[in-house]
């Protein structure tokens, strides 16, 4: 039933914060190498199904499989769902790599450390090899020389290249973009997505929220548009901002441009 | 020999019949008082500020009852109830799971009494300093896979340290000081054995002003440890003025 194919597939997914419920029924699958973008307005639920993913909110109803293994949920007694199974969230959170719009790297750690925390204590990684490919991968993403100082001195685009940094070291199966280019000053937004573009060409699984529609239209195989916490209109890029078919989609590509 | 006719370094001597020795010993005494009772109350401070931010309706109730007694109490009033109602019931305890009859450590007692002391004022600081960490950063620990005791011990901890250090810093001065209050129930600390000395010689100003110097030279190392403490837990934060 389940396809090991399918790096993320979602089934109808629900969530309700008390009487407003924000997602009405998701269903969305990722195959490896898939690059999704998610769009639509502020209050569409881009972000909330974004989390639900990796379980930072608990769907209200609905699942979620990682690479053909569903996450076991149970109901926590209040009309909502809650894991079954600690150790199994922890491991497939492990393996889902999320970039945050704030970076959120943890601020008494260099950039290094911020890096290799991940892979050494929770994947147990031995400490010299994480370093090793942590600096591959800082190399990579152009903060090599940056690795020993900490982020609060940096530029909110070099923090946000030493987040996906993070998210690289952990060889993800999925990775998980929340709008990475909406805090970021104007000129620093090309660098973080100059980033984001090279993994998309190399064929990395990933669902991008976010209101860069050029890139979207660029980089992702396949859009999402999300209205009042449903799917209003899906296909690829070509189609959905070239022929958007909702009246809603039109709107708002319109309104964007 | 009058008493006059002995010089201060007579009387300071750390041989009997000099006095050095005796004031140095309960310098010690209440350097491990003030270490002991510390960090039993860091301990506590961790579980109760743990317990006041995670724990369920229950356990709250119960550290709130913790902190609003213990700070409401003077801590005089506090030792006194602990040391001697609390030993008292200790050793009932452990006679009636027939221990027999058990002579309670004075050292220990007092570390317990000075910890649940600071343990009330810890749990404050630092649920403060925990709530003062940006959740983002304890949301990407959760985010990658981390479990629970692993987020408070990799994030959590160590990102509130900066906020906590100023408050536990003038804890750590407290109970330096709180030491001294442990004189009521003879324990034989700096400021019990300044009295005898000073009792015993009618040398009372140079007594004072010794033990007053020990006390003062206690909190000057002090603070130049907690400058490096607070450098170092402050290491990613951008200085500001």
């Amino acid at each position: 039933m389940t396809d090991p194919q399918e790096a993320i597939r979602v089934t109808d997914l629900h969530k309700r914060f008390g009487p407003l419920e924000v997602l009405k029924g998701i269903s969305l699958t990722a195959k490896q190498g898939d690059v999704i973008a998610i769009i639509g307005g502020s209050g569409s639920g881009k972000s909330t199904f974004l989390r639900c993913i990796n379980l930072l909110e608990l769907p209200t109803a609905g699942s979620v499989a990682v690479h053909g293994e569903t996450i076991d949920m149970k109901t926590d007694g209040q009309g909502g769902l809650m894991p079954a199974n600690r150790k199994q969230v922890e491991r497939i959170r492990s393996r889902l790599a999320m970039v945050f719009q704030s970076f959120n790297l943890w601020q008494h750690m260099t950039v290094l450390g911020n890096v290799i925390e991940v892979p050494i204590h929770v994947l147990g990684v031995p400490r010299d090899q994480a370093i090793a490919t942590a600096e591959t991968i800082l190399k990579r993403v152009g903060l090599f020389e940056k690795r020993d100082v900490y982020p609060s001195f940096l530029s909110g685009g070099q923090q946000q290249r030493a987040a996906i940094a993070r998210a690289l070291a952990v060889q993800p199966l999925a990775m998980l973009f929340d709008e990475p280019t909406s805090a970021l000053d104007p000129e620093l937004v090309g660098e973080v997505l100059s980033v984001i573009g090279d993994l998309a060409r190399e064929k990395r699984t990933m669902l991008l929220v976010t209101h860069e529609m050029k890139f979207a239209r660029e980089v992702s195989n396949h859009v999402v548009f999300l209205h009042n916490g449903l799917i209003e209109e899906q296909g690829p890029p070509e189609q959905v901002f070239g022929a958007p078919k909702s009246e809603r989609l039109k709107k708002f590509i319109s309104s964007i441009h | 020999m009058a008493a006059a006719s002995q010089s201060v370094f007579d009387l300071l001597a750390y041989d009997a019949p000099g006095w050095g020795g005796v004031m140095l010993g309960g310098f010690y005494m209440s350097l491990k008082l003030a270490f002991g009772g510390y960090f039993l109350g860091l301990a506590i401070g961790i579980g109760g500020a743990c317990g006041k931010l995670y724990g369920g309706p229950l356990i709250r109730d119960l550290m709130e009852i913790y902190t609003t007694l213990i700070r409401a109490v003077p801590d005089l009033v506090l030792m006194l109830l602990l040391y001697y109602a609390g030993t008292d019931a200790l050793s009932q305890l452990l006679a009636l799971m027939g221990y027999g009859a058990v002579d309670i450590n004075a050292l220990m007692a007092g570390i317990f009494v000075i910890g649940a002391v600071q343990g009330a004022y810890s749990t404050e600081v630092l649920r403060g300093a925990i709530k003062a960490v940006p959740v983002g950063q304890i949301e990407a620990a959760r985010a990658y896979g981390m479990s629970p005791l692993m987020v408070l011990r990799r994030v959590t901890l160590p990102a509130m340290l900066p906020h906590a250090i100023p408050g536990l810093a003038n804890l750590w001065m407290i109970a330096t000081k709180d030491t001294a209050l442990l004189a009521v129930i003879g324990l034989s600390e700096l400021t019990l054995v300044t009295r005898q000395a000073a009792g015993s010689t009618k040398a009372y100003m140079l007594f004072f002003l010794a033990a007053g110097a020990l006390y003062l030279a206690l909190t000057l190392v002090s603070n130049v440890v907690i400058r490096l403490i607070e450098k170092r837990a402050r290491r990613g934060l951008v200085r500001t003025a």
